[in-house]
């Protein structure tokens, strides 16, 4: 079992969809059970990978790797191999974990053409999986293309007034930006011919992953910076667009205002970590001269300029989530300024930053996809999300008003939970970087508890004033149980983060290793940073950091 | 003129022999049995293939990627042109499953439909098989003269008549600029046949005093090479032709015709004028540049489903030409080539797919194809609008479906050969693509049914019709090997072993 689990877990949500196709449209009931069941299902798949994983945490490589180079379409060198590394096994989890809450919370938001929404929705679950396991770049880029195509149904059908504008809007940016990569993944795979051909004499049509770390990073020399440069941009394009980084987010807000709740969910939760991990799992081993680069653009090195944007968007995301009128909208554009601390992070070149990067990836999921979740609530009972049609919501649902000061401060970065630890460890890591950086980037923690907060007092302080607003029923205990697993995540990674530290450190130090390879390696960067600052966080880091990894291997 | 000479014609011949058939089959059935023409008509098409298949390929044996030159070295039917013929062949069968139950909706059941299809079908193999200029053009003039008439085959529609005489006067006076080019190079080369017109023309263009005569030559074989494939700018019949014809005979120009279009420009160009490559290169980016931009910008305005593929298939061309520019462009990779051979294969399926859905939506009184047609059809059609969705997404080149890989193919060429800057821009047209695919999707799925919610008919052989592009599509999308194999194979790169269980 060991062996085929990452299958397993894939193709547990298809299962479930192609058997929904045989259940008659009519019994909506069933249709739900089965679904639920499914997704369910998936997550308790998933569970096992947990232990096993743990016990390989430190082993170099991927691990639970199936499928063979080049067996799927051996006329071109494609592949259906799977493995995964700390970083996608968290993102894994994540996965699968949202998957099933939103299907779980979207029992009574859906009422038309239930059968189809779920199918599409366990569709749109294996094709992010698929993203997460991919070790051969075709196969990765059939995964990334095809999940396009469910979520933009799932807009597009279930969606809000403006859902076909939406809808269309995010298939056509995020499409833009993976045809460019497609291009890059050619040039890679050409590259890789050419440069065995000239090493070993016959030259080697693959797309496997572990073939392309091996030559990628000779473009620099072969064909120059500039090329590379542009190859650099061909990926960083469709990445920035899923991230979204600023100026690619124009898409975000409306995809996500139109979005159904669970597709919001799903949509900042997993799809949004799709940019960041293309980033770390490709962008940064493949092309780590391009990023050492000195040359400068426009007074900027290519490595400035991605932190430049991924500051302007930290802050910009914020400003503009403060003046937002609508919820989901708010929350939206809080999921820019959020994932402009995880590319900060990746883009700061440290071991803290990128493992920060990749924790505050699954704490974004968490919470801001609790965040939709809340804001979904309300929509439920009152249809609306304006802000100005609320207020005193404390008054008449407690237990709502309880779990959503909780979520707003994971999201805020308060201590104890774990939006803290993820932006506490990337600012350290950018701090020991260069403190301009981090100097910049800090009011954007400062700004999210401002729109939180106010947004908060608003919605749910004061007396009731809006006469509609008096009959809210409060959480059933269905909405209770979606959020159940995000407040247990939301304490865990905030107490005890050090368990998700240890997992990260092995493909962290490796990545880092191949762009930098002269970095002072883990141990003895945490313990210089651990003399200036007394705070829980380094301890907790500089325990789980054992004898400096040995990272000499690939 | 051996009787192997007979043996190579003889999937044509076939051909020519039902068309005649219907037509006298056709005097005796009454009018509701007409649709016994549609079978017919279908078995012809069997008995073609299967005289492709069990006459032809044990001529050639395993590891002739040469082919067997026949009728005066007029033909050459090689792995190239079987290729062809069993694509042409693959599509009339569709498109006639497609055409029995539209045909009795428009009440013009007669057998001259299946006729007309089957002789331009005979024509097309002419020009997919041809080595001699002659050859090539008397099959282009056959398969150009009954596709005009089976335009305009709806004789009560104006806009069928109208297309019928556009379509007729364009391409008689392409033709004739065609075959004034042909003229000249039979002038040049003192021969019609490709091979010597090849050797000879090298010697031509060494000598300045020939060199307009070449390019006047070229440009002008060119014209009517680009008119019949629909590219920019040579493509305003096609948006009036596409729309006006019977819609199934849209879907069956829209595949067969352009495959036999590049089937002869793949043969003349390469064979007959490869020494004048450095020439006609430039002009084929152009018209790739102008097809691509042209038609995907001009597509996105389009209300009418059948104009709007039609701006389509002129998109899908300008990226063939890029495959055409690219696989032209080394001898060490034939990826273009390659590209464009799975491009048509992968073409015939889809757009098939996608003409049949339209084609499903005549019904009683409703035309069918503005794109307010299909409104809501996801809750009248569900499988059709589910397989269309697939249709159109193959058609945006989205993996893991089978247009992908006609583009991944191209982009692969491209990159190969150096071409970056023509890479980039055709990713990008591409997406311009995907809008207005995307603008039918929409219309299915998010909107609501405006002419009531009645389940749509659709006849069982549509059904068959429709289910096996879709399945086509999925397949080939899915599973690509063995259909990579086959066109390594018809480009005589690969012996046939592996490819064997599927042609052969």
């Amino acid at each position: 079992m060991q062996s085929h689990i990452l299958s397993i877990i894939l193709f547990t949500p298809l299962l479930g969809a192609l058997l929904l196709l045989f259940v008659n449209k009519e019994n909506k009931d069933a249709i739900r059970w089965i679904a639920n069941i499914f997704s369910l299902g998936g997550f308790l798949i998933s569970l096992p990978l947990v232990p096993w994983f743990w016990a390989v945490r430190f082993e170099p490589g991927f691990k639970f790797t199936e499928g063979a180079a080049n067996n799927w379409i051996p006329s071109i060198g494609a592949g259906y191999v799977l493995g995964i590394d700390g970083i996608s096994f968290l993102l894994i989890m994540l996965t699968t974990l949202l998957g099933w809450i939103s299907i779980l919370s979207s029992w009574n938001a859906i009422e038309n053409r239930v059968k189809e929404y779920y199918i599409w929705f366990l569709v749109l679950q294996t094709g992010m999986l698929g993203v997460f396991m991919s070790l051969d770049f075709f196969l990765f880029f059939v995964f990334w293309e095809a999940m396009l195509v469910p979520m933009y149904l799932l807009i597009g059908i279930w969606g809000g007034p403006r859902k076909l504008y939406a809808a269309i809007k995010f298939f056509l940016y995020t499409l833009a930006g993976s045809v460019l990569m497609l291009l890059g993944i050619l040039f890679l795979y050409f590259h890789h011919y050419t440069s065995t051909l000239a090493s070993t004499g016959t030259g080697v049509y693959t797309f496997s992953l572990e073939a392309l770390y091996q030559t990628a990073p000779k473009i620099y020399s072969d064909y120059g910076p500039y090329a590379a440069t542009l190859l650099f941009l061909s990926f960083f394009f469709a990445f920035a667009i899923k991230v979204p980084m600023f100026p690619f987010h124009t898409w975000l807000p409306d995809a996500h205002v139109e979005a159904p709740t669970a597709g919001s969910v799903i949509l900042a939760g997993v799809l949004l970590k799709m940019g960041t991990y293309g980033f770390i799992r490709f962008s940064l081993p493949f092309f780590p001269n391009v990023l050492s680069n000195p040359a400068t653009f426009l007074g900027m090195t290519v490595r400035g300029w991605m932190i430049f944007l991924s500051i302007v968007g930290i802050l910009y995301g914020a400003l503009v989530s403060l003046m937002q009128k609508d919820m989901k909208k708010l929350v939206a554009y809080s999921s820019v300024s959020h994932l402009g601390f995880c590319t900060l992070g990746i883009f700061v070149l440290t071991p803290l930053g990128l493992s920060g990067s990749v924790l505050q990836q699954i704490n974004h999921g968490i919470s801001t996809g609790a965040l939709f979740l809340i804001v979904g609530i309300l929509y439920e009972r009152r249809h609306t999300r304006e802000i100005s049609e609320y207020g005193g919501i404390s008054n008449v649902m407690p237990l709502y008003a309880t779990i959503t000061m909780i979520m707003f401060l994971s999201s805020m970065g308060l201590p104890l939970l774990n939006g803290f630890v993820g932006e506490f460890t990337i600012l350290q890591g950018t701090f020991m970087e260069n403190w301009r950086w981090a100097a910049w980037a800090v009011p954007g923690v400062i700004l999210a508890a401002a729109y939180l907060l106010w947004l908060y007092q608003r919605v749910f302080f004061g007396t009731v004033t809006n006469p509609k607003n008096e009959k809210l029923h409060d959480l059933t205990p269905r909405e209770v149980l979606t959020f159940v697993p995000l407040l247990i995540m939301a304490f865990w990674i905030g107490l005890y983060p050090k368990p998700f530290m240890q997992i990260l450190e092995q493909p962290v130090n490796h990545t880092i290793a191949i762009v930098r390879p002269n970095y002072p390696q883990a141990g003895s960067t945490v313990n210089a940073s651990a003399k200036p600052a007394s705070g829980t966080m380094q301890i907790e880091i500089k325990d789980t950091t054992p004898a400096p990894a040995p990272e000499g291997s690939k | 003129m051996g009787w192997t000479d007979y043996l190579l014609a003889l999937p044509i011949t076939m051909l020519a022999l039902f068309a005649v058939g219907i037509l006298l089959i056709d005097l005796m059935l009454p009018q509701d049995m007409k649709w016994l023409n549609a079978v017919t008509a279908f078995v012809g098409v069997l008995f073609s293939a299967g005289s492709t298949y069990f006459k032809i390929q044990l001529l050639l044996a395993e590891n002739n990627t040469g082919g067997m030159p026949g009728m005066m070295r007029t033909m050459l039917v090689d792995r190239f042109a079987l290729y062809f013929f069993y694509l042409f062949l693959a599509a009339t069968a569709i498109a006639i499953l497609m055409s029995v139950r539209y045909l009795e909706i428009e009440h013009e059941n007669h057998g001259e439909y299946y006729a007309l299809m089957l002789l331009s079908v005979a024509g097309m193999m002419c020009m997919a098989a041809g080595f001699d200029l002659v050859l090539i053009f008397i099959g282009l003039e056959l398969m150009a003269m009954s596709t005009y008439v089976l335009v305009g085959f709806l004789r009560r529609d104006r806009r069928s008549n109208e297309a019928a005489l556009k379509y007729f006067l364009l391409g008689a006076f392409s033709s004739g600029i065609f075959a004034y080019g042909l003229s000249l190079f039979y002038g040049l080369a003192g021969s019609t046949n490709l091979a010597v017109i090849n050797h000879e023309i090298g010697n031509r263009m060494a000598d300045p005093q020939y060199r307009p005569v070449v390019i006047v030559a070229l440009v002008t074989t060119l014209t009517g090479l680009l008119f019949k494939i629909a590219a920019v700018p040579f493509h305003q019949w096609a948006p009036d032709a596409y729309e006006g014809a019977p819609t199934c005979i849209t879907g069956f120009m829209s595949v067969a015709v352009k495959a036999a279009g590049w089937a002869m420009m793949l043969r003349i160009l390469i064979v007959g004028l490869m020494p004048l490559r450095a020439i006609w290169t430039p002009m084929l980016v152009f018209v790739a540049i102008a097809s691509m931009t042209g038609a995907n910008l001009a597509a996105l305005t389009q209300t009418n489903t059948k104009r709007l593929l039609a701006y389509s298939s002129i998109a899908h061309v300008g990226y063939m030409l890029l495959g055409l520019v690219a696989g032209t462009a080394t001898e060490l990779s034939p990826d273009g080539l390659k590209g464009i051979l799975i491009y048509l294969l992968v073409y015939t399926f889809m757009n098939l797919g996608a003409f049949g859905v339209i084609t499903a939506l005549r019904h009683r009184h409703v035309i069918g194809d503005e794109l307010d047609d299909l409104d809501g059809l996801y809750s009248r059609a569900p499988v059709e609008a589910v397989l269309m969705l697939v249709f159109l997404l193959s058609l945006a080149g989205l993996p893991p479906l089978a247009g992908f890989w006609g583009k991944y193919f191209i982009f692969l060429s491209l990159i190969e050969s150096g071409h970056y800057v023509l890479a980039a821009l055709a990713v990008i047209y591409s997406v311009f693509g995907l809008y207005y695919y995307l603008k039918m999707a929409n219309a299915m799925f998010m909107k609501q049914p405006e002419k009531g919610e009645e389940k749509l008919p659709v006849s069982l052989a549509m059904r068959v019709a429709i289910a096996v592009t879709g399945i086509a599509t999925l397949y080939i999308g899915l599973l690509p090997n063995s259909f990579i194999e086959l066109v390594n194979w018809a480009l005589g790169l690969s012996q046939a072993a592996p490819v064997a269980r599927l042609i052969r």
